[in-house]
């Protein structure tokens, strides 16, 4: 068997798959911050709070009202992207005449606020979330034992990027997404109401982070800081990927989710600014972001 | 969206003449005194926490109140500059003046590397760009053996300044704080007023149209981030002086979002405005110390206001009441 | 400052004109009340405190204790900002608990600069009886090389021979493999590897299967808090245990096992130096603690900061002062004895010597409901409990 400086093939393929679950999260991650970017033009810095919140109201609604993890993964996006619509509609609204700044030390000083109330009331040592028992065990792929509720993490995240990605570039409503980006007078005279179309949007982003947090719930342990961390590494994702792709942003999260699996293995030491290093070396190479278009 | 954006950078503080106001003068002065007196009747170790964060704020003021930057990373020249003083006070001996200045020193290195990198992407990239080189430079801090790791350089030596004027008791290092502090926020001061900070002011609020005068603006972000960096690193390396410690917490990204908070609160692009913002939120974290995570949400809750309603901050609301430029 | 305070002399005390002269006391209770640690230290400690003032009956000995407590929220700089104001300006006279090494370790010199006490049940690091070791420092529950001393041997013992640790990658992390790895070592086991991973983490598959690959008998988890439960859960995901390896758990707490459940923590081999169900007088004690804590068990550091401060009462009242040297010194060349470590010994480098305990996580099964999850495997007394007294490199021993 020839070895990959001194690692075997099968090993190297195990971290792949792992990487690419990583993937997932920062895919699914940067996704929503684009969208929400490309219609509002601020940057989401709740977004890891968000995602969080995802993890624990999937907790609260299974141990407070019984509702298992398949209906959370419908229930609680919807939930926590009316959050999001309040939020947009009471706070984020007020900002749209504003420099961006604003938006991003708005939803700074949000994301302090949800995880300190999280942190109040759910303390900060983790809560269980066990996985669906329909996806618990495991599969043995040869090279690897790939747990079946990863390999359904993978899965989920591609479809509902997919989805994402389909509804905005390939259908009408989508169109009119695109087309308030870039003119929202012009599509408001055609009598779109753009506001709420606006509003919406952050929802639906905000509904993103938070299905990406029902997904991690049975994963990692479910606690008021597991976005916080995150969320600076995805904006790293966002910045190498540039936001001006909706395909970027997905692209840049699997990819770098790979990318950070084979540093864990060659270079552990490393693995956890690795992203940040890209990040360095793409803003000399090619600062607009690897799909981004020069402003 | 983006066709009308406007920023609530102090407005009477545009009006700032190239001179020196008398009433200017006056406050400074006023906070002289003040600042003179306070030990006597308060804690020093508390009032010098206030010093350092006061200089940090400011500084970060300096970009972004009158540089228009918005930088998220700012913990990573306080921290470094901290960790850098230490380890030459503690490891190397030296006395704390040398200590002090190497770790300015490294900010201010630090501050061109990112600076360098950041400056190549504007508004909100930029702030995520130099928050995720700070979260590099943070990981660096956990994992580089000369830090001491998560328990941070501890029990530094204040030494003796200068190696003959002991600094061990507060008082004594407390005036030393307070020429350091005061002497950096009078730097700040010339810098602004200087035709160099006019420059600034004008690629602040309209960058298209100082290109089309001629100037060379990335020069311009590149030379304000770097004297911003190193204006953090001074507080940073004097607040590992007072503390006798350097740790984490120094180079964590919610201390970059903590001097934000500040400089927001007291008023960007005013003269006084950090300095009492930094005055308010560490005497608040100071009282709300027992309360946990409140002490977080109370920030936040600073923050959404501040935004929301507040956005010209204490400082630049008084500056608008008395029509003079603060 | 507005610290909770709670003054517990009664006017019985002054009724109560004892032979010795009164002593005030304050005692600062320094600890996580509201981030990782706070279950296991937090408001408990505060409630162990109290109890051992209300035991020994201190206001009718004379002895008016005022009991104040804070949040360090883990950070050394809010520690050190913390402990220095209360020594400077609120007249505190000794600082219990204090987890988080690098918190611990920042108290440990503000105290040494003011000449006053501490009393640290919640930390690990060796340090503080170690190379920084302070003459009012004393380090009651448990450190690392304990914990490394008692779960390593007997993993070695018991045939996990060859072993691969999975280390947080600081300071913290790197000495407890360093510590255990000696262990290991010494009883006769070898280390075949170790991966670092990122401090703090969350998922760990990707070592946990470099780990799987090396075939060590067993996984050695030098980390801690969250960390720990990560891996666990996670090495539990990809049936790494269910194909024979076992892992050791260098720093994991009962509130851990809690925290994971039965069903994920079960077998997992760790050292403690109390659990509530040890005997008659841990369970009594305990039934209290849990009364006015609404149900939860206490932790190790709970009990320690129970059994330190009954010394520490002791010694103020046996050299009716306050007084660093004479309290410590009499803490020092007296045993101690109380209702949950039993009898101990404080050392001269600080360290309180006690028997430690070696325990497994029992499965669903064998558990009869809430907190009831060890199995005792072995009692390790307390000479060969912790470090040899001359290994530390402490100034304070000649």
């Amino acid at each position: 068997m020839f070895e990959l400086l001194g690692i075997p093939p099968q090993a190297l393929f195990g971290q792949l798959l792992l990487g690419l679950i990583n993937g997932s999260f920062y895919a699914l991650l940067s996704l929503g911050l684009a969208v929400i970017f490309g219609l509002l033009n601020i940057i989401n810095f709740s977004h890891g709070a968000q995602y969080m919140m995802g993890a624990f109201v999937a907790w609260m609604g299974l141990t407070w009202l019984g509702i298992p993890y398949w209906g959370a993964l419908l229930i609680v996006p919807l939930v926590v992207g009316a959050t999001g619509v309040a939020i947009e509609r009471l706070m984020i609204s007020r900002l749209y005449h504003l420099d961006h700044l604003y938006g991003l030390l708005l939803t700074f000083g949000l994301a302090l606020i949800i995880q300190g109330l999280f942190r109040n009331q759910f303390g900060v040592s983790g809560l269980p979330y066990s996985i669906p028992p329909q996806l618990s065990g495991g599969t043995n792929l040869g090279f690897m034992f790939l747990p079946n509720y990863r390999g359904w993490v993978v899965i989920a995240s591609l479809i509902v990027c997919f989805g994402t990605w389909f509804a905005i570039e390939r259908t009408r409503l989508g169109a009119y997404l695109r087309a308030a980006t870039e003119n929202p007078t012009l599509v408001g005279a055609f009598g779109i109401n753009v506001p709420r179309m606006i509003t919406l949007t952050y929802g639906f982003g905000v509904a993103l982070a938070a299905f990406a947090g029902v997904l991690a719930a049975p994963i990692y342990s479910v606690n008021p800081n597991m976005g916080a961390d995150l969320i600076i590494v995805v904006f790293a994702v966002v910045v190498i990927g540039g936001m001006g792709s909706i395909l970027g942003a997905i692209l840049t999260g699997f990819g770098l989710g790979i990318v950070e699996g084979l540093t864990k293995v060659f270079y552990p030491e490393a693995s956890s600014v690795a992203i940040f290093v890209i990040m360095a070396i793409v803003l000399l190479v090619k600062p607009a972001g690897l799909f981004g278009r020069t402003a | 969206m983006s066709a009308t954006t406007e920023t609530n950078y102090s407005s009477a503080a545009d009006a700032m003449p190239i001179g020196t106001p008398r009433h200017h003068i006056v406050i400074f002065a006023g906070l002289l005194v003040l600042l003179l007196i306070a030990p006597f009747m308060l804690y020093p170790v508390f009032i010098m926490k206030i010093l350092c964060f006061a200089l940090f704020a400011s500084a970060l003021n300096l970009l972004l109140g009158f540089g228009g930057l918005l930088s998220f990373g700012h913990a990573a020249f306080f921290g470094s500059a901290s960790y850098v003083t230490a380890h030459a006070a503690k490891v190397w001996g030296l006395t704390p003046e040398v200590a002090i200045l190497l770790g300015t020193v490294a900010a201010a290195f630090l501050g061109l590397v990112i600076g360098a990198l950041a400056i190549r992407r504007q508004g909100i990239y930029f702030a995520m760009v130099t928050l995720a080189f700070a979260q590099m430079i943070f990981f660096f801090a956990l994992q580089a053996p000369f830090t001491g790791g998560e328990d941070g350089i501890q029990a530094v030596p204040r030494g003796n300044l200068f190696g003959f004027i002991p600094l061990a008791n507060d008082m004594t290092l407390y005036f030393v704080v307070l020429a350091i502090v005061f002497g950096g926020l009078l730097a700040i001061y010339r810098i602004i007023h200087s035709p160099f900070g006019q420059v600034l002011k004008a690629i602040r609020d309209n960058e298209p149209r100082s290109i089309s005068l001629g100037y060379k603006v990335n020069r311009y972000k590149l030379a304000v981030f770097v004297m911003s960096a190193t204006l953090a690193g001074l507080a940073g390396s004097t607040k590992a002086l007072v503390f006798q410690l350097a740790s984490l917490t120094d180079v964590y990204w919610t201390m970059s979002g903590e001097v934000v908070l500040m400089t927001l609160l007291g008023g960007m692009g005013t003269i006084f405005g950090p300095f009492v913002g930094a005055a308010v939120i560490v005497t608040m974290q100071n009282y709300f110390a027992s309360f946990g995570a409140w002490v977080t949400i109370l920030q936040g809750t600073i923050f959404v206001i501040s935004v929301l309603l507040f956005r010209e901050g204490i400082i630049g609301v008084i500056s608008r009441w008395i029509k003079k430029p603060l | 400052m507005n610290f909770k305070t709670a003054t517990l002399a009664g006017l019985a005390a002054m009724l109560m004109a004892g032979s010795a002269m009164a002593v005030d006391i304050k005692l600062g209770v320094l600890n996580d009340r509201s981030g990782i640690y706070a279950d296991l230290s937090g408001e408990g400690s505060v409630v162990a405190a109290r109890m051992a003032i209300e035991d020994f009956e201190a206001a009718a000995k004379g002895i008016n204790v005022e009991v104040i407590s804070a949040d360090h929220q883990n950070k050394p700089d809010v520690a050190s900002t913390i402990a220095r104001q209360w020594y400077d300006e609120e007249g505190v006279d000794v600082i219990v608990d204090v987890p988080t090494s690098s918190a611990a370790l920042a108290v440990n010199e503000i105290t040494r600069e003011k000449g006053k006490i501490f009393l640290n049940s919640g930390a690990a690091s060796t340090d503080l009886t170690g190379a920084q070791c302070a003459p009012g420092t004393a380090h009651w529950t448990y450190d690392t090389y304990a914990l490394a001393n008692g779960t390593g041997k007997a993993m070695v013992d018991n045939g996990y021979k060859n072993w691969y640790f999975l280390t947080a990658d600081y300071a913290f992390g790197h000495s407890l493999e360093e510590n255990t790895t000696k262990v290991v070592e010494a009883s006769g086991g070898t280390v075949v590897g170790s991966v670092r991973h990122p401090f703090p983490g969350t998922d760990f598959s990707s070592f946990l299967l470099q780990a799987q690959a090396s075939g060590a008998d067993v996984i050695g988890l030098a980390n801690a808090g969250g960390d720990t439960v990560n891996s666990i859960k996670q090495a539990a995901e990809f049936g790494i245990t269910q194909a024979g390896q076992a892992l050791a758990g260098l720093l994991i707490f009962i509130t851990d096992v809690h925290a994971l459940g039965l069903e994920t923590a079960q077998g997992l081999v760790l050292t403690e130096a109390f659990y509530w169900d040890l005997n008659d007088d841990t369970r009594a004690w305990s039934e209290r603690f849990s009364a006015e804590m609404g149900g939860s068990k206490p932790t190790m550091v709970h009990a320690g900061v129970y059994s330190a401060v009954t010394h520490y009462l002791k010694g103020v009242d046996a050299t009716d002062s306050k007084d660093t040297e004479a309290v410590m010194d009499w803490m020092k060349s007296n045993p101690s004895q109380d209702q949950v470590f039993g009898e101990g010994e404080l050392r001269a480098d600080g360290r309180h010597i006690h028997d430690m305990y070696l325990f497994q996580v029992k499965s669903p099964a064998e558990s009869s409901g809430d907190w009831d999850y060890y199995k005792l495997l072995a009692t390790i007394p307390a000479e060969v409990a912790f470090r040899p007294l001359e290994d530390g490199g402490c100034a304070l021993v000649e």
